[in-house]
C-alpha cells in the first residue's frame, strides 16, 4: 500500500498541492469577474445615485446639467419598445411556428434555418445601416419612432424567433398527438394547445430579447434617434430619443455635472432592466411550478 | 406528418363536404402565412446583403477596392482624401486582441470553477450574477470604461491618453467573460459524469479531471465560444465609439487613441455627412467588411462545433 510518505505518497501531495493551487486560480478567475462588476456599480451608484429623483424622471433634457431630466428618453424607450414588441412577437411566433410544426424537412426550410441563426450573431450596427437604408430613406419614414422600432424588430426578430422554437419544441408530443386522435387539425392543434403550453416560456424568452433590445444605442444612432429632444413623442412619425442614446449624449460631454447626470440615467435604465428581468424569472418560475399537462 | 382531417377514400357530399373543403382551405391560407413569416428572416437577410452590395458597389466605382483593403491612411472626411481602411481594421484587431486576453483566460477559469469544483449553491448564486454582467447594456460599460477605467490607468501608465484602446479593450473583456463563461460552463455540463467518475477512480485529482479529461472531451465547445467571443468583440460598437477615440491610426500601443470600424461608423452617422455622397457611402464599406468577417467567424465556429464535436455515447 502506497503511504503518504513513499515516493508515490509524496508525488500525491504534490498533485494534491497542485490542484489546489489551480482551484485557488479558477477561483481568483470568477472572483475578479464579480469584483468588477461591484465596483462597476459601486462607481455607478456613487456618481449617479444622488440624482435620481422625481424632478430628474420628469424633466426635459437641458443645456444646464442642473435641470435636465430623462423624460423624453424615458418616453422614447417606452414608444419604441412596445412598437417593437407589437411588431416582433407575432412575427417571431408565427416563424417560429411554422418551422416547428409545419415545416418539412426541405432544402429551402433547413436554409432559413441556418439564416436565422446567422442573424443573431450580425453585429448590431449593421442592423442599423438596413434600417437607415431601408427604413429611413427607402420607405421614406425619417427619423421617426417607427424606423426606430422596425429596425429593433429586425434585431430581435431572430432571437425570439430561436427562443420560440425551443419553447414549442418543449411541448410534448404526446399532446400533439392527443389533438391529432381526436380529429383536430394542425391549426386547432397549435392555436389550442401547443401555444397555450408553450407561452409561458415562450413570454420569458420574449421579455428577455425585448429587455436586450432596450439597450441598444448603435441601430438607433444609425437611425436617427436624435440627442436633443425636448418633447415626448406623439405619432408613430415623430422624432424620438431613448434612454441609452441619452446616456451616450451626456457621457460624451466633457463636464463632470453631465457625467453625473449619465449616471443617474443609468441606474433608471438598469432599474428598468433589472424589473423587466425580475418578470421574466417570476414567469419562467409559474410556468415550472404548475405544468399544464 | 399529414394530420389534416380530409377523408382521402370516402368522400362524403353535401354539408359535411363544403365543411371539409372551408376548413382545408383555411389551413392551406394559415400554412401560407406562418412559412411568409418565415421568410421574412430570409428577406432579412436578404436585405442586409443587398443595402451593402449597392451602396458599396457604388462606393467602389470611385475608390479602387485595392486602395481601400491596402491603403494605411484612413481620411475620408479630411483633405487630402484617403481611403485606406487599414488603420481602422488595426485599431479594431487591437481592441480585439485585448478584449479577447482578459475574457477567454478569465471565462475558461470562471467556467471551470462553476463546473468542477463549485457547489450546486455556489452556482444558483453565481450563474445569476452572470446573467446580470451578460445584460447590463454596452452603454453602460462605455460610460464606465471611459469615467473610471480611463483615470485609473491614466494614474498607472500617465503616458495613457483620455482616449485610448486599452480602456475600451479592459471593459470589452469585462462584457464578454459572461459569454465565454456560459459557452464553455455548457460544453463542460455536457461532457457524461461517467468520464469524470472514471478518472476520479483511477485517483485523479480535480485539476487533472479539469485539465485532462473535460476540457479535451469539450474542446470544440470551448474553441467555439472564442471564436464568438472574438466575433461579438470585433462588432462591438459603443464601448470602443466612447472610450476608444476617433483618431484612426496604425499602431500598436494601447495607450494610444484609435478608431474601429464601428466606431468610425458611429462618428459618421453623428456627423453631418450629407447621404449619397462617397463619403457617406464609406460606412457602407467599412460595414461591409464588418459584416463578412462576423459572419466568417459565426460560420467558422459553426463549423467547430459541428466538425469536432465528441459524440459520447
Amino acid at each position: 500500500m502506497t503511504g503518504i510518505n513513499q515516493p508515490a505518497g509524496r508525488h500525491l501531495r504534490a498533485r494534491r498541492r497542485r490542484d489546489l493551487f489551480f482551484r485557488g486560480l479558477c477561483l481568483a478567475t470568477m472572483g475578479a469577474a464579480l469584483l468588477l462588476l461591484l465596483v462597476l456599480l459601486g462607481s455607478l451608484a456613487r456618481q449617479g445615485l444622488s440624482g435620481v429623483d422625481w424632478d430628474f424622471l420628469t424633466s426635459f433634457p437641458s443645456r444646464r446639467a442642473a435641470a435636465a431630466g430623462v423624460k423624453s428618453a424615458l418616453a422614447g424607450t417606452f414608444w419604441v419598445m412596445v412598437l417593437t414588441a407589437l411588431c416582433s412577437i407575432p412575427l417571431g411566433v408565427a416563424a417560429a411556428v411554422y418551422l416547428e410544426e409545419y415545416a418539412a424537412k426541405s432544402r429551402l426550410n433547413a436554409i432559413i434555418e441556418v439564416n436565422i441563426a446567422n442573424l443573431a450573431g450580425v453585429p448590431s450596427i449593421v442592423y442599423g445601416m438596413l434600417g437607415l437604408a431601408l427604413f429611413v430613406r427607402g420607405i421614406g419614414l425619417g427619423r421617426s419612432v417607427l424606423a426606430g422600432a422596425l429596425t429593433l424588430t429586425m434585431l430581435v426578430l431572430p432571437v425570439i424567433i430561436i427562443a420560440s422554437r425551443e419553447a414549442i419544441r418543449a411541448v410534448p408530443g404526446s399532446l400533439r398527438q392527443a389533438s391529432y386522435a381526436l380529429g383536430a387539425t394542425r391549426w386547432q392543434t397549435v392555436r389550442d394547445h401547443v401555444l397555450p403550453a408553450a407561452l409561458p416560456g415562450m413570454l420569458t424568452s420574449v421579455i428577455l430579447a425585448l429587455s436586450r433590445a432596450i439597450g441598444e444605442t448603435a441601430p438607433l444612432i444609425m437611425v436617427g434617434a436624435l440627442s436633443y429632444v425636448a418633447f415626448v413623442p406623439n405619432s408613430l412619425k415623430s422624432e424620438f430619443v431613448v434612454m441609452p442614446i441619452q446616456i451616450f449624449n451626456w457621457a460624451s460631454r466633457p463636464q463632470e455635472a453631465f457625467h453625473a447626470l449619465a449616471a443617474s440615467a443609468i441606474l433608471v435604465l438598469l432599474a428598468l432592466l433589472l424589473s423587466m428581468n425580475a418578470f421574466a424569472v417570476y414567469l419562467r418560475h409559474r410556468a415550472e411550478r404548475k405544468p399544464t399537462w | 406528418m399529414n394530420n389534416e382531417a380530409v377523408v382521402s377514400s370516402t368522400e362524403p357530399a353535401g354539408a359535411l363536404g363544403a365543411q371539409r373543403l372551408r376548413h382545408e382551405l383555411k389551413e392551406r391560407l394559415i400554412k401560407a402565412l406562418l412559412a411568409l413569416s418565415a421568410l421574412v428572416s430570409v428577406l432579412i437577410t436578404l436585405g442586409i446583403v443587398a443595402v451593402l452590395l449597392v451602396e458599396g458597389l457604388s462606393f467602389f466605382t470611385e475608390v479602387s477596392p485595392w486602395e481601400f483593403l491596402t491603403g494605411s491612411r484612413w481620411a475620408p472626411l479630411l483633405e487630402p482624401r484617403s481611403y485606406g481602411v487599414l488603420p481602422l481594421v488595426c485599431g479594431t484587431l487591437l481592441v480585439t486582441l485585448g478584449a479577447s486576453l482578459i475574457a477567454i483566460p478569465f471565462g475558461v477559469g470562471t467556467a471551470i470553477y462553476l463546473s468542477e469544483y463549485a457547489s450546486r449553491r455556489s452556482r444558483t448564486l453565481i450563474k445569476p450574477v452572470l446573467e446580470i454582467l451578460a445584460g447590463i447594456p454596452t452603454v453602460v460599460y462605455g460610460y464606465f470604461a471611459l469615467t473610471t477605467v480611463t483615470p485609473a490607468l491614466q494614474q498607472l501608465l500617465p503616458a495613457t491618453q483620455v482616449f485610448n484602446a486599452a480602456s475600451a479593450a479592459i471593459v470589452m473583456g469585462i462584457m464578454i467573460l459572461p459569454l465565454v463563461a456560459s459557452l464553455c460552463d455548457d460544453a463542460f455540463r455536457a461532457v457524461p459524469q461517467s468520464l469524470r467518475q472514471g478518472a476520479f477512480a483511477l485517483g485523479a485529482t480535480p485539476m487533472e479531471v479539469a485539465t485532462r479529461v473535460v476540457l479535451p472531451a469539450a474542446l470544440s465547445g470551448v474553441l467555439a465560444s472564442f471564436v464568438l467571443a472574438v466575433s461579438r468583440a470585433i462588432g462591438e460598437t459603443m464601448v470602443v465609439a466612447m472610450a476608444a477615440g476617433s483618431t484612426p491610426k496604425l499602431t500598436l500601443n494601447p495607450l494610444e487613441s484609435i478608431q474601429t470600424m464601428t466606431g468610425y461608423i458611429v462618428q459618421v452617422s453623428l456627423g453631418d455627412t450629407p447621404a449619397g455622397t462617397t463619403e457617406f457611402r464609406t460606412i457602407f464599406a467599412v460595414g461591409t467588411l464588418l459584416f463578412a468577417s462576423t459572419l466568417a467567424l459565426n460560420l467558422l465556429a459553426h463549423r467547430i462545433l459541428r466538425r469536432f464535436r465528441e459524440v459520447y455515447e
